[in-house]
């Protein structure tokens, strides 16, 4: 299934309309309308507990939506690059043998992927003795290898330093290219999002804003969520959670 | 005349020490084979406390089968899957998991032991329940814990990739189309089964160890989690054997000999690793 989007050009990989989600007594979503098109990077951003990675979870099919519903296009592929691994001392478990974990067993195409992420002299490596920047390596290249559609990330550069997070956002662009994928991801680091993304989710419970990375950052309800100074690195988790919005404020703002 | 009977005697005599034996180097066999791969999931998903928890719900099912005379797999069985449910429903509701198990483990096993003093006739032989007694395995036990064995060890067979991709991350595994619920689901009956078959071979209290240890062993010495399974059944064979050896020559406990094998080989292999990581350096 294939539909034209609001703009009239665009058309959608994933669309999700009215998404609302509600999590025991608690509404965790309302009101969500994203779509993610073709080879278009759209990041979602939001203060801790804004229901971001819960609007993943519903992307990938793991968690049902309460209100609303996601449509596909038919035989879509996705890529889940996921925050953490249950991993610890208790299971040895190799890159290479992780790469085949469930999926394509084809050596050939692991290494392949493993070259273009940059890990090919890992895979011998136990995955709990990487580095955080190798480790969200091998993660995108598990993802890599169903030859996604669509590339979903959840926050895939926490706790990596700002040099490790500049070469993994490249690494994600040029997977891009390469590959043709649309990408989805989660992320804190809001400066590289405004530099590396299409299309930007304001996200706080329901859409604040969205929109070009330019018409986001000069949104009001952005700047309420994340402060003014969004180029410095310290007002990165400077955000207000007592602010509110009218639904005329947040069409306003909707500069797709 | 008089001769000849000795003889007879003596000679089924032979047949039979040889014959009980066997059946309780199989069972126990058996059920190493599947506590090896089994145990490595208990490890890898912290599922120790669960364990124990299903584990010491057994003695509960141990009297509710003299109490009811049915076969003590059935009750066993019944009161294993009974309490994995509960934990695995009530969990994180009001309290957390860790306090709940605490709870159900320890419940359990002292209301076990407070209903078989309930049941009327017959002095229960608790002992054999609590720390295994593996020589009394008789035909139908073997087959059955045969039988149970072979089931989970298909089971992990068919389901192992999944189960692994679920224990690793269970957003990934349910975008690869996974249904974790119902993975979960086996893997608990899985345990549950464990549980019920080897009551006899190491009894309700070791139980958990016999699943935890021989896995804990094998992790320093593996590089993937096949291998880890493949030496945890391998740590699991020596024990079961020591402990019959044991249990046959000294009149030694089951189960508590069996443990005490298992934690002797993890200590040697968790020492010889820590060398081998010192002599790197």
């Amino acid at each position: 299934m294939r539909w034209v989007s609001g703009e009239g050009l665009v058309v959608s990989l994933i669309k999700a309309q009215g998404l609302g989600v509600r999590i025991g007594a608690r509404q965790v979503l309302r009101d969500v309308d994203l779509s993610v098109g073709k080879r278009e990077i759209v990041t979602v951003v939001g203060p801790n507990g804004s229901g971001k990675t819960t609007l993943l979870r519903v992307f990938i099919g793991a968690q049902a939506p309460s209100e609303g519903a996601v449509v596909r296009e038919a035989g879509l592929r996705v890529g889940y690059v996921p925050q953490r691994l249950a991993i610890d001392q208790a299971m040895p478990l190799t890159v290479a043998r992780w790469l085949a974990l469930c999926g394509i067993k084809d050596r050939q195409q692991h290494l392949q992927i493993a070259k273009q992420v940059g890990i090919s002299a890992l895979l011998k490596q136990q995955m709990s003795s990487l580095s955080g920047g190798e480790f969200q390596r091998a993660l995108l290249a598990k993802a890599l290898l169903v030859r996604p559609d669509l590339l979903v990330l959840d926050e895939p550069t926490q706790g990596l330093d700002q040099l490790a997070v500049a070469s993994f956002y490249q690494l994600i662009e040029g997977v891009r290219d390469d590959l043709g994928c649309a990408v989805l991801m989660v992320s804190h680091d809001l400066h590289v999002v405004m530099r590396s993304s299409d299309h930007v989710i304001c996200l706080n419970g329901h859409v604040c804003c969205q929109g070009t990375p330019t018409s986001v950052s000069a949104a009001p309800e952005y700047q309420a969520l994340f402060g003014f100074d969004t180029e410095g690195a310290l007002a990165l988790y400077r955000h207000e959670h007592d602010h509110r919005h009218d639904h005329a404020e947040q069409g306003g703002s909707d500069a797709g | 005349m008089s001769m000849t009977i000795v003889m007879i005697t003596q000679n089924r005599a032979v047949v039979m020490l040889d014959d009980f034996l066997w059946r309780a180097a199989l069972a126990g066999v058996a059920v190493a084979l599947a506590s090896g791969p089994l145990g490595c999931f208990v490890v890898w998903r912290r599922m120790a406390y669960f364990g124990d928890a299903t584990a010491h719900a057994a003695i509960l099912g141990v009297a509710l089968s003299l109490g009811f005379s049915i076969s003590v797999f059935i009750g066993v069985l019944i009161t294993a899957l009974a309490m994995a449910f509960m934990i695995l429903s009530f969990s994180g509701r009001v309290f957390t998991v860790d306090t709940l198990l605490g709870v159900a483990a320890h419940g359990g096993l002292a209301l076990g032991l407070v209903a078989v003093t309930f049941i009327p006739g017959v002095r229960v032989d608790l002992a054999a329940y609590l720390f295994g007694d593996i020589l009394a395995v008789g035909h139908g036990d073997l087959l059955i814990i045969s039988g149970g064995c072979t089931v989970i060890l298909v089971a992990l067979w068919l389901r192992w990739e999944r189960l692994l991709l679920l224990t690793l991350n269970v957003d990934l595994a349910a975008a690869r189309g996974i249904d974790t619920r119902r993975e979960n689901l086996i893997l608990t009956v899985m345990l549950a089964v464990l549980v019920a078959v080897a009551i006899k071979i190491v009894g309700a209290l070791l139980i958990t160890a016999m699943l935890i240890i021989p896995a804990a062993a094998a992790r320093p010495i593996s590089r993937t989690p096949e291998w880890m399974a493949v030496l945890a059944v391998a740590v699991g064979v020596i024990a079961v054997l020591t402990g019959l050896f044991g249990s046959f020559y000294w009149d030694l406990p089951t189960g508590p000999s069996m443990v005490t094998a298992a934690t002797a080989i993890f200590a040697v292999a968790t020492l010889a690793s820590l060398s081998r990581m010192k002599s790197r350096h």
